[in-house]
């Protein structure tokens, strides 16, 4: 089973449920998918022993055989490369590594190369398999690295995946092909709000989900009335705590820092699966 | 006129809290939400849309069934896995119309699509400008350049000073969109070891695209060894702590009652986020 933990809006616990979770289960595999600010690896602290470069095959073109014929710039729809007179000049931050460049010279003069947008780590965080992607600073497209993180996915093992707050490509990236999607929200017109959007994209990608309402006992009762009118199962609440703040700032998991959740994420695991079924 | 990104890499540190709250302090400005897939400042701000814009982002694979010989051309060279069945599936079409070359029966088509609309509204705080990008689309970065450029528009149409723009969180194509090209950026952190490490990288973009970064704290009384971290940092990378907030539960109830923690006095967060702007603007007459 993979169960994805998405949010809309950003800050409302997303790391901390898909940790604790994580630990709790034990013998699962924990992706971080948002690989903009990747931060699990705070909580759980893995051993990393594998680090992968990721790249995106972009043109490299050779000069001895272009004709500049301009065919490698009319079929890119991202305006990444542009063939002026006798030069092809290229962007790579705008390449989106599809190989339209490359298909359609009729001088075989593209050869692909990887260029390196992110890397990937894996490791072991006692009996959880981890695995973050980290984009590398200034890149602008995170989907392929989310691509390749995901593909260490196993059918033998349960899979958390950790994604990034908002509701667009990233997102879809991260949760879709999920078997269910807990979706972490306070109850805040701003929480409210995102999660809407969540559930909308969520709906769309036909994943089934349900929600945990963080700091519940803060802002109004607005989340739970949304919930009860669109059959959106509440699986766990959790009131503001300042040692959970202070537990979270200092990267210890929930779990470990307050052992009576342990019941708690029992509890959700068993609703998740009363859902899934 | 000069332009302010709030950012935060992390999200839910209170990028929209301090935006909705400089919209009230500056009294020269257009305030544009850059955070186009899960806007939130409109709740606060409360606008009156005065013009609503259809969003045209990419272009996505049609297959024309009645022409299609299922040769499987399409599917071998779509590197998104996006035909199955000989059926594109728009979420997962990048839009690079690689299929429809690939096409030996002229079958694939790119149509245009609608991927949300975009807004000029008036608030109680002055012009603003606004988008929804539509549920699970893409070209985001491309969105909020259009929310950028009409308040740049209107920002020179009314003499106005500054335009102030509530960034997305993370550091991806949108990020890059809402801070490329702007004078001043405001980074919004909260001392927790997420905080700080989100907060390194996207003060690496930052320099990156070569703008200069001032740095406040949210909840600083959460961790204060963690708050002593970020100003060591900062220190050490010479950027300015602007301001310390303290945590204050009324900064919620400030939200619920849709107004600014300006409007809706939260004490010493209220005291300390004017003291930031007033610091934040003289770096920006001065940018």
């Amino acid at each position: 089973m993979i169960i994805s933990v998405a949010s809309g809006k950003g800050g409302t616990g997303k790391t901390t449920i898909a940790t604790s979770l994580a630990l709790y289960l034990g013998n699962v595999q924990f992706l971080d998918c948002d690989v903009e600010e990747p931060n699990a690896h705070i909580l759980l602290k893995p051993q990393i022993n594998e680090r992968i470069s990721v790249g995106i095959p972009v043109p490299e073109v050779d000069k001895s055989k272009c004709t500049y014929c301009g065919k490698c710039a009319e079929v890119c729809e991202f305006n990444a490369i542009v063939v002026i007179k006798k030069k092809v000049l290229f962007f790579p931050e705008l390449c989106h590594g599809c190989g339209g460049c490359a298909y359609i010279c009729p001088e075989k003069a593209i050869k692909e190369v990887e260029r390196e947008i992110g890397v990937i780590e894996k490791g072991n965080s006692g009996t959880i398999d981890f695995i973050h992607g980290i984009l590398n600073v200034g890149e602008p497209m995170a989907p392929p690295l989310i691509r390749q993180v995901k593909k260490y996915i196993l059918n033998s093992k349960s899979a958390v995946i950790d994604a990034s707050p908002g509701t667009s490509c990233p997102v879809v990236e991260a949760v879709k092909g999920s078997d269910f999607c807990l979706l972490v929200t306070e109850p805040t017109p701003f929480g409210l709000n995102d999660l809407k959007l969540a559930v909308e994209m969520l709906r769309k990608l036909a994943v089934p989900c349900g929600v945990v309402i963080n700091c519940a006992d803060i802002g109004d009762e607005e989340v739970k009335r949304y919930c009860e009118s669109e059959d959106i199962p509440i699986l766990m609440t959790i009131p503001w705590d300042r040692r959970i703040a202070e537990a979270y700032s200092r990267g210890i998991p929930l779990i470990e820092a307050l052992p009576e959740y342990q019941n708690s994420f029992s509890q959700l695991y068993e609703k998740i699966r009363g859902e899934f079924k | 006129m000069k332009q302010l990104t709030i950012i935060s890499g992390k999200g839910g540190t209170g990028k929209t809290t301090i935006t909705a709250a400089f919209a009230t302090l500056s009294v020269s400005h257009v305030i544009a939400d850059c955070d186009v897939d899960a806007a939130d400042l409109h709740l606060i701000l409360n606008p009156t849309v005065e013009k609503r814009e259809e969003f045209y982002g990419g272009r996505t694979a049609i297959i024309d069934k009645d022409k299609c010989q299922q040769c499987d051309e399409c599917i071998r060279v779509c590197r998104f896995d996006a035909i199955e069945d000989y059926t594109v599936d728009p979420i997962s079409c990048e839009g690079c119309g690689v299929c429809v070359h690939a096409c030996p029966d002229g079958a694939v088509t790119m149509e245009r699509h609608m991927s949300g609309h975009w807004f000029i509204s008036h608030t109680r705080s002055g012009y603003m400008t606004h988008a929804k990008l539509g549920i699970a689309e893409e070209n985001s970065g491309k969105l909020v350049t259009l929310v950028r450029q009409h308040a740049k528009l209107i920002a020179e149409r009314e003499s106005k000073q500054y335009i102030i723009i509530d960034g997305p969180p993370g550091i991806g194509c949108p990020v890059i969109a809402a801070i490329a090209g702007v004078d001043l950026l405001l980074a919004v952190t909260e001392p927790t070891l997420s905080g700080i490490h989100d907060l390194e990288r996207v003060v690496g973009v930052a320099r990156h695209f070569n703008v200069p970064v001032l740095v406040c704290i949210n909840k600083y009384d959460i961790n204060h060894d963690n708050s002593f971290a970020i100003e060591e940092y900062c220190k050490k990378n010479e950027l300015e702590v602007v301001g310390k907030i303290l945590y204050n539960p009324e900064v919620t109830k400030a939200m619920v009652k849709k107004q600014s923690v300006i409007e809706y006095p939260c004490g010493e967060v209220t005291k300390e986020i004017t003291k930031i702007w007033k610091r934040v603007e003289h770096r920006l007459s001065n940018a």
